[in-house]
């Protein structure tokens, strides 16, 4: 793969806390993985395997210790200036004051869109979230999946080529959370962004996946990645034997590896 | 809804009537000497000097100012004096908002301001009024810009501003920082600059922060005012007002009361100002209200 079809590059990154007493703390070592453009990758593990803090770094909200991250061929910090990506949280982070429409509308209104782009663009964004009817609702009149939608179609207002998520389900139910899953896989055939994706549920990393970046803690690190080639991603899938396995590989590798299961590495194997 | 409102509004009346009605059963109660411990008087003096009956007070404000010919009649006197003293008490409420946003601002954006200043303000509020009245005064007198003359009433706004400017100060600082570091995580990955993030921000959510705080603005503006009016010694406001008509406490007690009653008045209106300001920002203050 040539660097520049790479969306993101990272090559053995570190990254070291300061605590307040002088110690320090771990958060990543000596990591490495590529994203291509137009990849879904997703980050899993158990708290403290420093995966937030992986995407925090691409994000060039925390700067790296050590190693170097290329995002679509720059620097981190060039990209974020560059608006390369979009972004969201686990708390959907919408303004109180702002209607749902003037939410959507943030960061076009921040990089000087004139008013009659922004408006054409949230109507898009709107569509696709289905909420046309809640444009002019404010955040705390929604219900928490519309707001995580709302906070999804902020992070693609400008068209980003690649999404970076934080858990952004993780305070959902269990049948919005599918729901939310079905609808992004939607949005990302349609936008064909790259995605890195933070998550701590293993059926949601297999569902929505090319691949699932499986981490461990102290000093966080990658211990596995697992190819998931799923020709196509619907409601059946996850009924399908495929999924099963996928979430088995992806289970036995974060329990330790090789020897908690002797099963496929990856559907690809089936 | 509406039915609300004028529920809101009787019991507001209820109360007032209530006090009226506590003042004038005390009164009638009471023994006239008041209640007293040893020497030490622990329930007030109930004759016609030290509790007026409510109703004297209230004919008392139709009646003239004075015997003399020409004089005005009380409530217009009292209302003359109370416009005054608001006028000023406004002034000084404008300049402790600037004042207090520009320190708040200054806190916010370093953080070693931080550290340098907040002491200082919180200091400032321990000095008594009373002390720097003269000094105010003096550095005032000594300003020369061309035609420019300090005058005594420059002296008493800035003194209601020296009252205002502290809650406005606290709270905007508290407000400015108020945004959860999510927030601030996407106005950086949105790569705004401060000002960016200041005014789409920063300043909307401080303001559930700032409402109480204008509100207790206007009222240490009213008090700064009265008092400094006393302390510098203008003439005009309800201020000097309180001391004269003190002064004829024996002869005329209900007179006394009058301009008491326009200090409630100014205070009332400030209030009733500051609230209607905060309708107008009524979209920034969802968040006071968990919904």
């Amino acid at each position: 793969m040539s660097a520049t079809r790479a969306a993101v590059t990272i090559q053995g990154v570190d990254k070291v806390f300061r605590t307040r007493k002088g110690g320090e703390v771990h958060a990543l070592s000596d990591v490495s993985l590529e994203v291509a453009a137009g990849e879904f990758v997703s980050l899993i593990g158990p708290s403290g395997c420093g995966k937030s803090t992986l995407m925090r770094l691409v994000a060039d909200l925390d700067p790296a210790t050590g190693g170097e991250i290329t995002v679509f061929g720059k620097t981190v910090e060039q990209a974020r200036k560059d608006q390369d990506y979009g972004i969201a949280f686990q708390q959907a982070g919408l303004l109180p004051w702002r209607t749902v429409r003037a939410n959507i509308e943030l960061p076009l209104e921040i990089h000087g869109v004139d008013a009659r782009a922004r408006k054409e663009r949230s109507d898009e964004l709107l569509a696709l979230i289905g909420l046309e009817d809640f444009a002019d609702h404010h955040p705390d009149q929604l219900s928490g999946g519309m707001k995580q939608r709302v906070a999804i179609a902020r992070s693609m207002a400008e068209r980003p080529r690649l999404l970076l998520m934080d858990e952004p389900f993780g305070a959902l139910d269990e049948m919005t959370r599918e729901h939310m899953q079905n609808e992004l896989v939607a949005l990302c055939q349609e936008t064909g962004a790259a995605v890195i994706f933070v998550t701590h549920s293993i059926p949601e990393a297999v569902f929505l996946s090319d691949r699932v970046v499986v981490m461990s803690p102290r000093p966080g690190r990658i211990t596995d990645i697992i190819d998931l080639s799923f020709s196509s991603r619907d409601e059946d899938l996850r009924e399908d034997a495929a999924f099963y396995k996928g979430v088995t590989a992806v289970r036995s590798a974060l329990h330790g590896g090789a020897d908690a299961s002797p099963g496929p590495r990856g559907v690809e194997n089936r | 809804m509406r039915t609300a409102r004028a529920q809101s509004i009787l019991w507001g009346v209820v109360g007032v009537l209530g006090v009226a009605a506590l003042w004038e059963l005390y009164k009638a109660v009471a023994p006239d000497e008041g209640v007293t411990v040893g020497s030490i008087t622990v329930l007030p003096r109930t004759t016609d000097i030290a509790m007026p009956h409510i109703w004297d007070m209230v004919t008392r404000l139709f009646d003239p100012v004075t015997r003399a010919a020409d004089a005005d009649v009380l409530w217009w006197a009292v209302l003359q004096a109370a416009a005054f003293s608001l006028g000023i008490a406004a002034l000084g409420w404008v300049l402790g908002v600037i004042s207090g946003m520009l320190l708040a601002l200054l806190m916010q954006r370093w953080l070693t301001a931080e550290s340098a200043v907040l002491p200082w303000v919180v200091l400032s509020q321990t000095v008594p009024l009373i002390a720097i009245a003269p000094l105010v005064k003096r550095w005032g007198t000594n300003i020369h810009v061309g035609s420019f003359q300090w005058e005594n009433w420059m002296s008493v706004a800035v003194i209601a501003s020296y009252l205002a400017f502290f809650p406005v100060a606290v709270s905007a600082l508290r407000g400015l920082k108020s945004p959860p570091q999510a927030d601030t995580d996407l106005f950086h990955a949105y790569a705004a600059g401060w000002w960016t993030t200041l005014i789409r921000l920063r300043l909307p959510a401080s303001v559930p922060y700032l409402m109480p705080a204008l509100k207790l603005a206007a009222a240490n503006a009213v008090v700064g005012t009265v008092v400094a009016e006393v302390s510098i010694g203008l003439g005009g406001g309800i201020g000097r007002m309180i001391i004269e008509f003190a002064a004829t406490a024996s002869g005329d007690p209900a007179k006394t009361w009058a301009p008491i009653f326009g200090a409630v008045l100014i205070g009332l209106l400030s209030a009733g100002l500051v609230a209607l300001l905060g309708r107008g920002l009524g979209r920034f203050r969802r968040g006071e209200v968990p919904a």
